[in-house]
């Protein structure tokens, strides 16, 4: 089988500092990866390089793209990524505002991302993005309403429906249950898993929240220092962390 | 189906410092198909352990697991993703789940993650729950405000929702009443019929007696006392 992504040797400096070096894997289609470290530890550098939103001072990020086979992203021409960013590709930001239009309506947002990959039909627009809007669990009278007026999760559970609306095959996710209540966690955890089973989704998950990955991630990747010091099946390496930095990472967690 | 050799483990404890920590050494076992073997020694004496190498939740330091074709000590992650899916059960102690999923997903899940059509799962899951005693008006909610023995129960039920070739069970009867325990060892009669290669843990000695083929003591395999 072929990888879905294959990363190799990505590194990124902010002048003589670190901020990610000597990353690389495979990652296969229905595959969640998991990529956890503290503050600082260049998780979330890493997945800027790979999203494409950075450029890295080296590696490859090479996607099997589905008219050309396997091609490195960092080297293929701008309208080309940007087309991969709008169709198999998505990406869910920590602050639902920085992958949402705040000025455009529930339906519009979601509208917006499949009118970009060719749809015309205003009727047909609406009617799906009605359904992913009920996809995601937000009723279909606060269609017309803006993001400003949903609470946070409800962003959040748009921003989801808008990127997952083109069906995409790689979701990059940056603490996509950072800052939202326990229990609006426990909604999102719910159903990210349900819609990566029923598409059979790749993701990129980057989070400092141990239990998201245990409940998310099949595979996990600990990162200190900018560089990936662990990695692992995701239950492998939280129960029999085999690395100074992850038994300390691990045995930190509060119990509930 | 699953067959150890030279099966070894320590653990490293860096925050400690580097406190180097040997807990078993030249572990072997073999459960052919249709077979349950039970793993017995007093507590501590490594049968979790030896359970969750097997399962690839803790790493060996030497040796080889073969589970069917797969060598879980060096399987890379996606091979013994896809084992632990379609041929390596494991009944833990504990359930581990999403809170707010409703207790008829918990147990179609492995299922649906198998790709059996929705009905068909649900179907299952609902048949087992009603066999180990769940009524019916929980099946919609959580288990995760169950009692302990109801989510033990859940928990089998979910274990056995997939007819695994191979099948780890941790104190499966632990904590259940006399009418339940009967329906989890009928389970396992019917697994082992249909060819499933167990190996369990089972404080409960009658039960022991009854299930399982063969004992094996996990001390010997305690470091210093091999023989």
């Amino acid at each position: 089988m072929t990888p879905l992504l294959q990363v190799r040797d990505i590194a990124k400096f902010y002048g003589a500092r670190r901020g990610c070096e000597d990353v690389g894997f495979d990652l296969y289609p229905g595959e969640v990866m998991g990529i956890v470290g503290e503050s600082g530890s260049g998780k979330s550098t890493l997945l800027s390089c790979l999203a494409g939103h950075l450029p890295p001072d080296r590696g490859e990020v090479i996607f099997d793209t589905q008219l050309h086979g396997p091609r490195d992203t960092l080297t293929m021409s701008e309208p080309e990524r940007r087309m991969l960013m709008r169709t198999d590709w998505a990406f869910v930001h920590q602050h639902a505002r920085d992958g949402l239009r705040m000025g455009v309506s529930a339906g519009g947002n979601v509208g917006e991302r499949l009118m970009a990959v060719g749809a015309r039909h205003f009727g047909e627009i609406r009617e799906q993005a009605v359904d992913w809007l009920g996809r995601v669990e937000i009723a279909a009278d606060r269609v017309d309403d803006k993001p400003q007026a949903f609470s946070g999760g409800m962003q959040q559970r748009l921003q989801i429906a808008r990127n997952l609306v083109t069906g995409p095959r790689l979701v990059f996710m940056d603490e996509p249950t950072g800052g939202l209540d326990v229990s609006v966690q426990a909604r999102l955890l719910d159903l990210l898993r349900g819609l990566v089973r029923e598409m059979g989704l790749s993701a990129v998950i980057v989070t400092h929240d141990l239990a998201v990955v245990r409940l998310l991630a099949d595979r996990l990747m600990v990162m200190k220092d900018g560089r990936v010091v662990e990695d692992g099946l995701t239950d492998q390496v939280l129960d029999d962390p085999q690395h100074g930095y992850t038994q300390l990472l691990v045995s930190s967690v509060l119990q509930v | 189906m699953i067959e150890i050799e030279g099966l070894g483990k320590s653990f490293t404890l860096h925050n400690q410092g580097g406190a180097v920590i040997p807990v078993m050494t030249g572990a072997h076992l073999r459960v052919a198909r249709g077979e349950c073997v039970a793993l017995t020694g007093t507590s501590g004496v490594g049968k979790s352990t030896l359970m969750r190498m097997i399962y690839g939740n803790y790493r060996a330091s030497a040796g080889r697991i073969m589970v069917g074709e797969t060598d879980i000590a060096g399987a890379a992650p996606r091979e013994i993703i896809q084992l632990r899916r379609d041929t390596l059960g494991y009944v833990s102690q504990f359930l581990r789940v999403v809170p707010r999923v409703p207790t008829r997903e918990v147990v179609a899940e492995p299922l649906l993650t198998l790709g059996v059509a929705r009905a068909d799962a649900i179907a299952r899951a609902e048949a087992l729950l009603a066999r180990l005693n769940i009524p019916q008006a929980l099946w919609s909610l959580s288990p995760t405000t169950f009692s302990g023995g109801e989510q033990q129960r859940v928990n089998i039920a979910r274990g056995f929702a997939h007819a695994f070739p191979a099948l780890l069970l941790d104190e499966p009867t632990a904590s259940l009443d006399a009418a339940n325990r009967e329906v989890v060892l009928t389970l396992i009669e019917e697994a082992k019929a249909r060819g499933a290669a167990i190996i369990g843990i089972f404080h409960d000695e009658a039960a022991r007696g009854r299930v399982c083929d063969r004992e094996v003591d996990v001390g010997a395999f305690a470091p210093g006392q091999a023989a």
